[in-house]
């Protein structure tokens, strides 16, 4: 390195030379700095989402490289949020990636004390029989005067606020189709 | 708002930095109150007298906008004359009936009404929480009503209004809520003179509002104000609320709740619609007028979207296949089921209530006594290990071995990994695309259900029962995709939409939607989402592309529109109020509405428009009445009907408080919902003498870092480290009384149980003096539970359950408590330092706080 590229290198010399007096932008800018690119600028696709915590609605850009989500930035051409995120939304790439996620079903027999593992199709089945046995065992057909009941109050439900429209949808309507009345979430709470 | 809507409060300080003046009403010094003009330090659970005294400021100084008032509410409207107000009744309005705690609502009808409307006995609608009903649309009332112009008749509602408010004085506030008197008089000088023809103020709440006893009536009394200042339906006005959870509007709009089914329509009542005919008919109120009148339609053709083909006009369009309601099914009388034995089966989807409901112990051990439990969650959250981890096992009251619940916990997909549309708290729904595949067995909802449902249907197809017809005849056959068979979220959105039966073609809007079968729309409110077969909610022109109002970002219900009511903002000849305020007008030469937003009114109903004597339906609205869907078309400054505790609010303390109501004998809300459990022990208050063994008021809210019971928070790094640790908020004052010190630990006690928590000693909580006492308030976030990064005691341990009648909302963000220094007890100990506080308060499982107040002991009259 020689002596003049040596001086050229100061941020402070770089600052008061050239175009950036208050030495916040490319003066202080480090040469492994200026090599680095953008994790948004590498990523092979974008989706564009929305924050998954309060009801604010930020708008998210989701990059992806090589089937992960590499980041997750503001949207800047959201009317709600002109890119902005706030410390939920932007940790919401830790969200997703979290290694605490747990990513396989998990099974705990009755009167156990450890969890096993189990296969989701096996998980489902065994959902499935034990809403239809719930369903039998405290089916009520009809009121004391012959009106019609058609429910069971042996099943409950709690939660939706975080999930989808479309999701909640389904489940009200197979639940309604079930008779299984008790559905709630947190707008009740 | 700082602290909880963080990048929503961007908008507050940007009209601040244009000149507006921020106030804000908090018991505690936050984020939000460093950034207001002025902050008020307030009471918990007296906001009604503070607003009510902003209401009576407005009447007594005539600083109502009177040509709005007058033409857009129903101040002139005249009342029965067997009405009579809760200042005459020492807290109680006519028609209470004290063995229902129940009120008749006759009395309380506008004049001449008083047979035809209204409901005799509200005990059931609180059970079913029926007033959660009108978030689409108001309450119906028959025919005409008298009317007196000039607001001076002794019954009209401008002065029953005034008369009822009259004793909530600058000094009263300052008794009730603790807020000195020039403090009060600076908001409410601040928030009229910003009112009127040029200019327009916002209120905005979180709902921790509608976490009180009165909970819905503090909205109301907000609403009032708005409404008499002319602040409804204008840019810049409004009542606010600001939700907490993603897409919790969408849940509440497309309910997954026991009462509600898509659109607000009711959930069945075994007695009141047992057949099709009842049902809509209840809905839509033949002969009445306003937008009710499409209601059979609405009501068809969500019926026809879940049988499809099986549902025909012939047989009701299967309504035989609805479950009915008796009663309350709310999620606190189903714990409490759970504790009996009732329920055999739990989903939770997303949802933590170990941590995150009130009463987590009774959550626990109603949880810890199911056949069968499943747990759908991005992360193993408390609600899936309370058999092993609870606090009940450090009691000794939940032992692994001898509890019975199976539980299934499968993880969930996250936001990313699946396309959906979330609404927001402004009633917008935002489509997201998917980034990824969910990891492993992660599946959505959407996967869950739509298989789940596939499996119950091919396990009874060969059944021959009349009960399983409605799951075998289910319009159940989503297109799926991809190596997971992902349902089609498009193809459901499509269906909530709307279609023509015979073409598929997707509906443009509810206005299209028929009750002869030909139509199927699964949620009547969000039609016009999937129009001409395009997803609205994914449209995305960037804000710097179009006007402020950014209509063509994402979809809003109604018919996209931004601000409900606009008529409003253009004054009864359908021009603008002022040039400043210009929003949706009258274009007399194109002869329709037109302006920045989608008009919410008739297109081409000119202002003039009258209708005849006696049509019903749309039609009966006239050109200059904004409130289309209410059945006068007017905004209801006096509800006589729709609010199941008095047509107007009225001021009583929190069900537990240290404090006598100092406005009547009547202490807390006399028909708020109860539930005299022996598990749910309500500490007493005055005048019972044992208030005292709880002397300290507690708040609780969130912290910016974390997210409601923590299962998105705690789990996550950068916020873990964030805010690490459990802790209480005290004034140096209670500090000293009770001998803590800053970043030692306190435990806190309530009827319910203790937790502990670490101590900070801070200014921003503030002792309160009160009636010539001083309170002390202390302040908890509720995020901490015992699984995560970060763990700490739960806030929600320490509530009851009591609720607020209209929408059976529990009392959370107000209670009593005691606080002593240091840890708290461990093992069964703890349990016996709470029992040593119940036999001490006198709580024992049979005796409750009495509903209504007897008179005060030693006072012949309490009044
Ligand atoms: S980024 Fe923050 S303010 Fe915006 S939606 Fe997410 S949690 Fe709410």
């Amino acid at each position: 390195m020689g002596i003049r590229t040596f001086i050229e290198g100061w941020p402070v010399y770089r600052q008061l030379t050239g175009t950036d007096p208050l030495g916040r932008g490319a003066a202080a800018q480090s040469p492994r700095t200026a090599e680095l690119t953008a994790r948004t600028e590498t990523a092979d696709s974008m989706a564009r989402s929305v924050c998954p915590y309060c009801a604010v609605g930020c708008g998210q850009r989701v990059y992806v490289k090589d089937g992960q989500v590499t980041q997750i930035e503001g949207d800047e051409d959201s009317p709600i949020s002109r890119g902005r995120l706030c410390p939920k939304g932007a940790a919401s790439k830790s969200l997703v990636t979290s290694p605490l996620r747990q990513t396989k079903v998990r099974y705990r027999r009755p009167y156990a004390t450890e969890w096993e593992d189990l296969e989701l199709d096996v998980a489902l089945d065994m959902i499935a029989d034990r809403v239809l046995a719930a369903r039998e065992e405290t089916w009520e057909d009809v009121d004391s005067e012959g009106r019609p009941l058609n429910r069971t109050l042996g099943i409950s439900s709690l939660g939706g606020a975080t999930l989808d429209n479309e999701e909640n949808y389904l489940i009200k309507k197979l639940f309604t189709a079930m008779g299984a009345l008790q559905i709630e979430n947190q707008a009740r709470i | 708002m700082a602290e909880a809507h963080p990048v929503g409060f961007q908008w507050v300080m940007e009209a601040k930095r244009r000149g507006a003046k921020v106030f804000h009403v908090d018991p505690r010094f936050t984020r939000t109150s460093a950034l207001a003009d002025t902050y008020l330090p307030i009471r918990a659970g007296t906001d009604i007298a503070l607003l009510g005294g902003v209401v009576r400021y407005i009447l007594e100084n005539g600083l109502d906008f009177r040509e709005y008032v007058l033409s857009y509410t129903n101040a002139a409207t005249i009342i029965s004359e067997e009405f009579v107000d809760a200042e005459e009744g020492d807290g109680l309005f006519s028609g209470f009936n004290p063995e229902t705690g129940a009120y008749d609502q006759t009395s309380w009808q506008y004049a001449g009404q008083e047979g035809e409307s209204g409901s005799m006995d509200t005990s059931d609608e609180r059970d079913t929480a029926a007033g959660l009903r009108h978030e689409s649309h108001g309450m119906p009332i028959p025919g005409q009503v008298l009317r007196d112009e000039s607001l001076q008749h002794p019954r009209c509602v401008y002065q029953i209004l005034k008369r009822h408010y009259a004793r909530y004085t600058p000094e009263m506030v300052e008794r009730v809520c603790g807020i000195p008197q020039e403090k009060f008089l600076e908001l409410a000088r601040a928030w009229t003179e910003n009112s009127g023809r040029e200019r327009t103020g916002a209120l905005v709440y979180s709902v921790g509002w509608t976490q009180h006893s009165v909970g819905v009536q503090y909205i109301r009394t907000g609403a009032i104000i708005q409404t008499l200042l002319g602040n409804i339906g204008r840019p810049g006005g409004g009542v606010m609320a600001l939700r907490g959870h993603a897409s919790i509007q969408g849940s509440t709009d497309i309910p997954t709740l026991f009462n509600l089914l898509p659109g607000y329509l009711p959930m069945p009542h075994h007695a009141k619609h047992p057949t099709f005919d009842e049902w809509a008919d209840s809905i839509h109120h033949p002969g009445q007028k306003g937008f009710w009148g499409n209601a059979r339609a609405y009501c068809a053709s969500l019926l026809k979207a879940y049988w499809g083909d099986a549902a025909t006009p012939e047989n009701d369009f299967c309504y035989g296949y609805m479950p009915r309601m008796t009663g309350d099914h709310g999620t606190y009388q189903q714990v409490l089921n759970m504790i009996d034995g009732k329920v055999k089966g739990y989903f939770l989807l997303g949802q933590n209530p170990a941590v995150g409901s009130a009463h987590g112990r009774a959550q626990r051990l109603g949880m810890a006594n199911l056949d069968w439990l499943v747990v759908r969650d991005l992360f193993m959250i408390e609600s899936a290990t309370f058999w092993r981890n609870g606090p009940e096992v450090e009691t000794g009251e939940i032992t692994p071995e001898q509890c019975r619940t199976e539980v299934f916990f499968l993880p969930a997909a996250s936001h990313v990994e699946k396309e959906g549309t979330f609404t927001q708290t402004q009633r917008m729904l935002q489509w997201r695309e998917k980034a990824v595949e969910p990891p492993g067995d992660a599946r959505s909802e959407l996967w869950f259900f739509y298989h789940l449902g596939r499996k119950l249907r091919e396990k009874l197809a060969r059944s021959e029962k009349r009960r399983d017809r409605a799951l075998l005849d289910l319009a159940w056959d989503y297109p799926t995709q991809g190596p997971l068979a992902e349902p089609s979220a498009e193809a459901v959105l499509r269906e909530i939409n709307g279609f023509d039966v015979a073409t598929g073609r997707p509906l443009g809007g509810f206005t299209e939607a028929r009750a002869d079968g030909s139509t199927a729309v699964g949620c009547w409110i969000y039609s016009g989402v999937y129009a001409d077969g395009v997803n609205q909610a994914a449209r995305r022109k960037s804000r710097h592309e179009q006007n402020w109002v950014a209509g063509e970002w994402g979809w809003a219900w109604p018919s996209n529109r931004r601000t409900l009511y606009n008529r409003a903002s253009a004054d009864p000849d359908g021009r603008p109020w002022s040039e400043r305020k210009k929003y949706i007008w009258w274009d007399e030469e194109k002869g329709e509405w037109t302006g920045y937003d989608v008009p919410d009114f008739e297109k081409t109903k000119p202002p003039s428009y009258r209708p005849k004597a006696g049509t019903s339906g749309p039609e009966g609205i006239a050109g200059d009445d904004p409130f289309v869907m209410q059945a006068d078309g007017k905004a209801w400054l006096y509800a006589p009907s729709g609010v199941v505790d008095g047509p107007l609010p009225t001021h009583y303390e929190p069900a537990e408080s240290p404090m006598r109501n100092p406005l009547y004998r009547q202490q807390a809300n006399p028909s708020r919902k109860v539930y005299p459990d022996a598990i749910n022990s309500v500490n007493p208050s005055p005048p019972e003498e044992q208030a005292q063994i709880f002397p300290y008021v507690f708040t609780v809210s969130r912290l910016t870092e974390h997210h409601t019971a923590g299962g998105m928070s705690r789990m996550v790094r950068p916020l873990a480290e964030l805010q690490p640790e459990m802790f209480v908020e005290v004034s140096p004052e209670l500090a000293a009384e009770v001998g803590l010190t800053h970043l030692g630990w306190a435990h806190l006690i309530t009827g319910r149980a203790a937790i502990e928590a670490k101590v900070l000693v801070t200014d921003r909580l503030t002792p309160l003096r009160v009636e010539g006492r001083v309170i002390h308030q202390v302040w908890l976030p509720y995020h901490f539970g015992y699984e995560g990064l970060v763990t700490g005691d739960s806030a929600n341990d320490l509530i009851g359950i009591t609720l607020d009648p209209n929408v059976l909302i529990q009392e959370s963000k107000v209670g009593t408590c005691d606080v002593r220094p240091g840890r708290r007890p461990t093992g069964r100990a703890l349990r016996e330092m709470v029992e040593d506080y119940q036999r001490r308060a006198f709580m024992s499982p049979d005796r409750h706080a009495p509903v209504v107040t007897p008179p005060d002991p030693g006072t012949s009259d309490a009044s």
